[in-house]
């Protein structure tokens, strides 16, 4: 791929990722949020962060089944965006929905099961979001690097159960989700494993070669 | 020597000056369509009240508010119907759907006096009332509607209750071709069991708060609010409040109510409005009212604790929530 399709792909991938925001924005203006707007805002902030991570989540099992190299380039975009939706959507829940009343916040932490976990997706991120730049993959070593980031995983599950405890019974939305997120996470461990018996297959064809030898 | 050459365009090809002179809002009307559904999608949620025909009832001032009634915008574009839809804004898009003449409802059970009525002979059964009540939804939101019916007492004194009857089930329509929520598919796995069933102890649906409803604003009750009859039940959670309703039974035993089925541990019969109990994934302790920024608190009924409170003495109402 050509830098400037590299480019190109970059620049869409920012402005699909702003358009809900400015959309908000937009109706936020022009007084369009609906009766409850600031349930509005917290919904659609939390659905687009959750959007995005899966997208996130995506990219590798594309390169996995077709090959392509250009999704991993914009793992790091759509992560980052991904954190971005999930502050935004926690800042509402903090300045807007409880205008700061730090008790009660506390209290629905430790009590609602679907906070928790929301809280417990956020925290994980940032660590992630902190370490995204080229500089710390580099003083990190990409073995670490790796292995730290692979806190996605975890933080894909939180954000599932988080939002199939909030969800009223009879809605259908956290299941689709859910599946969305369990595809994404067996192609990998199905590339995972298939790598693992090709070791194994390796090794057991050396071993092999080794003892016909010494005989 | 001159050389003619065949015209390079045909006469017919060439552009009509005017249209040419136009060609800038055709592709500005083409990147408007292109763009409508997006810019647009937020006014789908527009009220759709199918004739808003006036409804006159006389105001009752025993049943007032200090707060000013929701935005009629407001009350008609966001709540709960799930026959609709399982999105706030579901009823009011779907709405149309529904033909809220002509309804007859049935009311049946442990009477003395069983009887089919039609919703325009229910209409004069009483004098119509506007009382203005407050609607606490379990979600914790809250709105305050000038509703217009009278008690449900004088409806189901007409059938005569027998003395084995203990409770009142009410059910609403079931039919897929007027509720699209109802209808079954590959992808529509979610949803309710139907038809909604809900349920009042007697003593509850004889108490004079209780609401047979049949107008909101002054105006016919509009599709998407539950149209043509619903209950109004204003110290308990919405959802108790059942619309569209085509069968009222009186019996012995407590009805098993829709979302008490749905999910026993988060909703129960009785589901009085009360701060103290939460719903199991959320607080009851304070409530959004629609069009405040501020959270406020829930009161105990809802606020009705002093006409209603009585009904339940010497229950545990955190057991019995």
């Amino acid at each position: 791929m050509t830098r400037g399709a590299r480019v190109g792909l970059k620049v869409a991938v920012w402005a699909i990722c702003l358009a809900p925001l400015a959309t908000l924005a937009y109706q936020a203006w022009a007084n369009d949020l609906g009766a409850n707007p600031i349930s509005y805002l917290t919904n659609t902030l939390g659905d687009w962060a959750f959007r995005i991570l899966l997208t996130s989540l995506a990219m590798t099992p594309l390169r996995l089944l077709f090959g392509w190299s250009w999704p991993i380039a914009l793992r790091r975009l759509l992560g980052l965006f991904a954190f971005a939706y999930a502050a935004l959507h926690f800042g509402v829940w903090i300045v807007l929905d409880q205008f700061f009343d730090w008790p009660a916040m506390w209290a629905d932490i430790v009590k609602r099961p679907y906070i928790t976990v929301g809280l417990a997706a956020l925290l994980l991120m940032l660590p992630l979001a902190a370490t995204s730049t080229t500089g710390m993959i580099k003083r990190l070593g990409g073995r670490a690097w790796n292995r730290l980031h692979s806190a996605v995983y975890a933080i894909g599950v939180l954000a599932a159960l988080h939002f199939f405890w909030l969800a009223k019974k009879a809605r259908t939305e956290p299941y689709w989700y859910a599946l969305v997120l369990g595809v994404v996470l067996a192609i990998r461990l199905w590339d995972w494993a298939r790598r693992r018996l090709a070791r194994r297959q390796v090794a057991a064809r050396a071993n092999r070669a080794a003892s016909s030898v010494s005989r | 020597m001159l050389i003619r050459r065949a015209p390079r365009f045909k006469s017919s090809e060439i552009t009509d000056e005017k249209l040419y002179l136009r060609r800038r809002e055709f592709i500005s009307g083409a990147a408007a369509a292109a763009l409508a559904p997006l810019v647009l999608g937020a006014d789908r949620a527009e009220a759709k009240t199918p004739a808003g025909a006036p409804l006159k009832a006389a105001k009752n001032a025993k049943f007032v508010s200090p707060d000013p009634p929701t935005d009629f915008q407001a009350a008609t574009t966001y709540n709960n119907f799930y026959e609709f839809g399982t999105d706030k804004e579901d009823p009011s898009r779907n709405g149309h759907t529904l033909k809220p003449r002509p309804w007859a409802v049935q009311i049946d059970g442990l009477v003395g006096k069983p009887q089919k009525l039609d919703i325009d002979q229910i209409l004069t059964l009483a004098p119509l009332e506007e009382r203005v009540y407050s609607l606490r939804c379990v979600e914790a939101w809250s709105m305050v509607i000038p509703w217009i019916g009278y008690p449900l007492s004088v409806l189901l004194k007409r059938a005569e209750p027998t003395s084995q009857a203990k409770f009142v089930e009410f059910t609403t329509l079931v039919d897929p071709e007027q509720f699209p929520g109802q209808r079954k598919g590959l992808l529509s796995f979610g949803g309710l069991d139907w038809p909604y069933i809900e349920g009042l102890r007697l003593d509850e649906a004889m108490h004079p708060l209780t609401l047979l409803t049949v107008g909101m604003y002054g105006q016919v009750l509009p599709n998407q609010n539950g149209a043509p009859i619903r209950m109004v039940i204003p110290w308990k959670y919405g959802f108790k409040s059942i619309k569209s309703i085509v069968r009222i039974r009186l019996v012995s035993e407590q009805p098993k109510i829709t979302w008490e089925k749905q999910a026993p541990q988060e909703y129960g019969f009785y589901s009085n409005v009360n701060p103290t109990v939460d719903h199991p994934r959320w607080s009851q302790a304070t409530e959004r009212r629609i069009g405040e920024f501020r959270r406020r608190k829930t009161l105990p009924f809802n606020g009705y604790g002093d006409q209603v409170a009585s009904l339940y003495t010497g229950m545990d109402l955190r057991k019995s929530y």
